[in-house]
């Protein structure tokens, strides 16, 4: 229950969705659950749960993230809390074919423990309809190969929050080239000392500063990559 | 950030300033009186800019040309890349003034050829000098919300094994501090006495 006044089954549709969006916003795991729960009891379609009332209620947490009004701490608490919506909706979502955008393979450099912000965009990037394979952390240039090889994604996210750490992308991008793939992939980079300035010099496609520019970033690139086909 | 330089009040002629994270205050207070280096005056920047380092460069350039409003010809930046992605370097370069070299402040008390040569091999440590251990409150506890949610400890700290307390001056009570911030965020302690490490010679070389 979101508050002592408030009974999540005795709202309606709308009025739950928007309630939803500020216990995202709240980070109350508990009832982004609950509130999840009672939509697909409504026989809401999981894909419909996921963009409006999880996605949407998490677009705005990552807005406020950018603008400084929300800090680490309450992103994390929010993305802990879609986490548990997520986690009613991911079986369903794969037996009712929700549509897929594409693929991406994300990973936290080697020598670089930090995960926070792979996990931010693996979910918001999954929320958009995405596959997302993460590594984890401390990755060799091998393991990010042998995933590219065996998922064949259409993005290759890497993450880094040292700056004794990020020039290891450098590495990664290198070696793709050597081998030929690089523009087998779309390369999006991201982390705390990082900036676009970084991410060109290294090959990259894009700099993503947060989740929600991930998942823009991501959409921008795979729709481009349709069209290119399209016309080829 | 205006008044950043208040400190300074006058140029000692040929002196120079150090314009220097807050962490380092203590640190270089003692160098310079250690050393009888009087030429030297200090200025400081808040250090809860460690968390914000995209702020870091732009406040450090404020201060190099308050420094020189101040008549400082010579100034020096004690400040590690911290975060900046290579930002803060640029800042130097433009305004033609030295940095402290070193990726972080633990790598320079370390020594940062011993650090760096260090490789992966301290990559699940977490490390904190005097100034951390005394502010870890302040500066790791409330900064990461651990104080008003602890349950999100694993998610910042759940791949780090160990807490390395870079010593710069001993003090059971500083010790003591960091053995509980171990302990709080479930990690192994380690203790290392670095002394000043690089910043002894920087300072000096000023």
């Amino acid at each position: 229950m979101a508050d002592d006044d408030i009974v999540l089954s005795e709202l309606s549709d709308d009025d739950l969705v928007a309630q939803m969006h500020d216990d995202l916003y709240d980070g109350l795991k508990e009832e982004i659950e609950e509130g999840t729960n009672i939509l697909i009891e409504r026989g809401w379609a999981p894909y419909n749960i996921l963009t409006e009332a999880l996605v949407e209620g998490m677009r705005v947490v990552g807005e406020d993230f950018r603008d400084g009004i929300l800090f680490v701490p309450e992103v994390l608490l929010s993305a802990n809390a879609m986490k548990g919506g997520m986690a009613i909706l991911r079986p369903l979502l794969a037996e009712t074919g929700a549509p897929k955008l594409g693929k991406m393979v994300i990973g936290t450099v080697k020598g670089d423990i930090h995960d926070i912000g792979q996990n931010l965009v693996g979910m918001m990037m999954e929320g958009a309809g995405f596959e997302v394979i993460k590594l984890g952390i401390n990755n060799s240039v091998e393991d990010y190969l042998a995933a590219l090889e065996e998922h064949r994604p259409d993005i290759l996210g890497m993450s880094a929050l040292l700056t004794t750490t990020m020039p290891y992308m450098k590495v990664v991008i290198d070696t793709l080239k050597e081998k030929g793939i690089r523009n087998d992939y779309i390369v999006l980079v991201g982390g705390a000392p990082l900036n676009e300035e970084f991410a060109t010099a290294i090959g990259a496609d894009a700099y993503c500063r947060d989740a929600a520019v991930a998942v823009e970033t991501a959409q921008d690139f795979i729709k481009r990559k349709h069209n290119q086909r399209a016309s080829a | 950030m205006a008044g950043i330089v208040d400190a300074v009040t006058e140029n000692k002629g040929a002196g120079v300033l150090i314009i220097a994270c807050g962490a380092l205050a203590r640190e270089i207070n003692a160098l310079t009186a250690m050393n009888g280096l009087d030429h030297i005056s200090l200025t400081c920047l808040p250090a809860i800019l460690h968390n914000r380092p995209e702020k870091i460069p732009d406040a450090v350039r404020q201060a190099i040309r308050e420094g020189r409003e101040h008549g400082f010809e010579r100034i020096a930046i004690a400040y590690a890349d911290c975060g900046t992605g290579g930002y803060l370097d640029r800042v130097c370069e433009e305004e033609n003034v030295p940095r402290i070299a070193g990726p972080h402040c633990y790598a320079f008390f370390s020594g940062t050829d011993d650090f760096l040569a260090r490789g992966n091999a301290d990559m699940d440590a977490f490390f904190l000098t005097d100034f951390l251990a005394k502010q870890f409150e302040a500066f790791v506890i409330e900064p990461l919300g651990l104080d008003r949610h602890p349950e999100l400890r694993d998610d910042y700290f759940g791949h780090y094994k160990r807490l390395v307390y870079l010593v710069q001056v001993e003090d059971a009570a500083l010790e003591a501090k960091a053995r509980a911030a171990a302990e709080r965020l479930g990690l192994a302690f380690e203790k290392r006495v670095t002394g000043y490490g690089d910043l002894a010679d920087f300072v000096r070389g000023v």
